[in-house]
């Protein structure tokens, strides 16, 4: 359990998420937590273990492998007056719940005209290199951004997992947020003991630089932070800045960054082709054209399913080396 | 031209039936009035279609208004329904304006969803109305949702799920079943038979016996004529009450006919249902006469009282229509409203 009454203690990520769950479960007795093996196992990823023993099983729900079903259920809760937050593990079984992601929930408010409201959170998780090939490996955050109706929040550090997770949960539109898998234990940071929220739709600049903007999105943030460290010993400033959500886009911020530093990198663990890199390179080249050096670049993941093998998995996704490189490359040292 | 009493019924004679009774007066004429206004507004939905002054689509309801009615009429103003593609005559029966309706229906701005939805999307949170649903089965788990919160937040309500048996073949219902039976959620599933997915028998889709699935998950259900008004409404009313109790789900499959095509477009039906069979249903079965002939019989009404009910009913769907066509579209500037609350 995390230590509690300091106020610079550190988190990770995974247990940044269940505070974040916990402290609103105590604020509102209409926020439960559905999906597979969640209650005393604590999901699969043992995120949320210990959760059941405060709130008990009414509220944190073991479910069957019944992802669309439980999930419809969620839709159906919170247009009654529930907060569910609906937990479906892989983000790859996206595929079997989409019908209740982008043609229920997402588009529920404005069929009707916005006289119903559908505050459901959808968790699932996202990143490769666990070795679990093409099924449980996949981002699919791009397939939710491109959705009218959904808000789509991809948080990168255990700070920002807290506040983000809590402002899902307030917010009365249906919301998918993705966690990355590796981040759960390997991410750790200072997470304030008290509440908190951080409003979807606003970057945070991680780290400032001047040369070159590199935006990356979830685990690729700790990545762009470790090829800004590299490109500063050989004399190029990196600012990194983190979107947070991709649905609402902090044009603003990511526009501003990139008419300062005149280069941009986009990189993200989702597929490059069709992606959110795509998206979000093209905002800033339309809107920043005039201040660009070169193209905004982009860097995703492989356009290949996920494979097995270490060697080849972990060629699929970007790397500090690769974005180091072309950063280096975009500024002539 | 209204279909309204064509033809008497046949079978047993309607002074032997009176199982009904019981329910009273007021609400047997309420029974009869509600279905004759669904008829008419489809009717009604028909003609502007066939005017070109209704845009996209129409699944008219007409020949399955008792289950709409006798279903709705069992709850309460605050329990929930699902609706489907076909949905006018779900939202008619649980107490929707005609005038809103038909506003929503030709896309103007005062209609129930500022003509955002149409159709096929009508929604209303004053009636506990959560939606028609275009996607097949796709309301399945909304209603059982809104049946766990009715449980979870202890307020007594419980929801229908109206679906047409083409949605038998969609995965998403046996899963809501399973979960509404496995935590005894009130939710009443109501599979509207009609015999035809779109445009295909649906004998052609369906293996096995309908009611057969919601016993494999042990809920309770039973199969209704889904023509006999007063059938509906008491078969429902026991297990609504059964569900408001927590004692679990239902699954009533009620036997029906739509009289029109898939679609108002759906006229050269030939290739996939004989005439006959649309004629012996519409002429023997129909369950606005079936009623009709019962009040008749059984004294609880007269032909005039009767004729009275439907000229009232056709002076306010005239008036809707009046109303809906004179309205304002909205404003393209408001398309981008309403997308997130």
């Amino acid at each position: 359990m995390p230590e509690t009454a300091t106020a610079v203690r550190e988190l990770t990520f995974g247990d940044a998420i269940k505070e974040a769950i916990a402290e609103e479960m105590r604020r509102d007795p209409r926020v439960v937590l559905m999906g597979e093996d969640v209650a005393e196992a604590g999901t699969t990823f043992k995120v949320l273990t210990g959760l059941v023993d405060e709130f008990g099983k009414d509220r944190i729900i073991d479910t069957p492998i019944s992802e669309a079903g439980f999930t419809g259920l969620g839709v159906g809760a919170a247009m009654t007056g529930m907060r569910p937050i609906v937990d479906i593990m892989f983000g790859d079984f996206l595929g079997i719940i989409m019908d209740q992601v982008a043609n229920q929930a997402a588009k529920i408010h404005y069929m009707s005209g916005g006289k119903w409201k559908v505050p459901i959170v959808i968790r699932a998780t996202m990143g490769a290199t666990r070795r679990s090939a093409a099924q449980h490996s996949q981002s699919l955050h791009a397939w939710c951004s491109h959705i009218p109706g959904l808000k789509v929040v991809v948080p990168s550090t255990a700070y920002d997992a807290k506040g983000l997770f809590k402002a899902a949960i307030r917010d009365d539109n249906p919301v998918v947020i993705f966690e990355h898998k590796i981040s759960y234990k390997k991410v750790k940071g200072p997470v304030p003991d008290e509440d908190y929220v951080i409003p979807l739709g606003v970057a945070d600049v991680k780290r400032e630089g001047s040369d070159i903007t590199l935006v990356a999105l979830s685990s690729m943030v700790q990545t762009a932070l470790r090829a800004a460290s590299m490109l500063e010993e050989i004399g190029v400033s990196a600012e990194v800045v983190d979107p947070r959500t991709t649905w609402p886009l902090d044009e603003k911020t990511l526009v501003e960054s990139v008419k300062k530093t005149s280069r941009c990198i986009v990189i993200d663990e989702g597929y490059g082709r069709y992606g959110v890199t795509g998206e979000i390179a093209s905002t800033i080249q339309e809107q920043a054209f005039y201040d660009l050096d070169g193209p905004v670049r982009r860097m995703g993941a492989m356009h290949v399913p996920i494979p097995f093998s270490p060697p080849l998995e972990d060629v699929t996704v970007p790397s500090d080396q690769q974005v180091f490189e072309l950063a280096r490359q975009m500024c002539n040292r | 031209m209204s279909t309204i009493g064509t033809a008497g019924p046949k079978g047993p004679a309607l002074q032997e039936q009176r199982a009904g009774l019981e329910i009273g007066k007021d609400k047997l004429l309420t029974l009869y009035r509600q279905m004759v206004a669904i008829r008419l507004f489809e009717e009604r939905v028909n003609d502007l279609y066939t005017r070109a002054l209704m845009p996209g689509l129409a699944h008219l309801y007409i020949g399955e208004e008792a289950i709409a009615v006798g279903v709705c009429e069992a709850l309460n103003n605050d329990d929930y329904i699902t609706s489907t593609h076909r949905g006018h005559g779900h939202c008619l029966a649980k107490g929707a304006d005609p005038k809103l309706m038909f506003a929503e229906l030709l896309g103007k701005e005062i209609g129930y969803c500022k003509g955002k939805g149409g159709s096929m999307h009508i929604a209303d949170p004053a009636t506990g109305n959560l939606g028609a649903n275009a996607i097949v089965g796709g309301s399945a788990g909304i209603a059982t949702g809104a049946a766990y919160a009715s449980k979870y937040l202890k307020n007594g309500r419980v929801a229908v799920c109206f679906f047409g048996e083409g949605a038998l073949g969609q995965g998403l219902l046996y899963e809501s079943m399973n979960l509404a039976q496995l935590w005894k959620l009130p939710v009443i599933y109501v599979c509207e038979n009609n015999g035809y997915n779109e445009y295909t028998h649906f004998s052609e889709s369906t293996a096995g016996e309908v009611t057969k699935r919601a016993e494999a998950f042990g809920i309770a259900t039973e199969t209704i004529d889904g023509q006999n008004v007063r059938e509906v409404h008491s078969v429902v009313s026991k297990y609504i009450a059964r569900a408001r109790g927590l004692e679990g789900p239902a699954f009533l499959q009620c036997i029906t006919y739509r009289y029109h095509g898939h679609h108002v477009g759906d006229v050269a039906r030939a290739y996939y249902r004989p005439k006959a069979e649309e004629q012996d249903w519409v002429t023997q079965r129909d369950p606005i006469t079936l009623h009709g002939e019962w009040l008749m019989a059984n004294g609880v009404a007269d032909r005039a009282t009767l004729d009275k009910i439907q000229e009232e009913l056709i002076k306010e769907m005239d008036g809707a229509v009046d109303f809906a066509v004179n309205a304002a579209y909205p404003d393209p500037s408001k398309v981008d409203q309403d997308i997130y609350a």
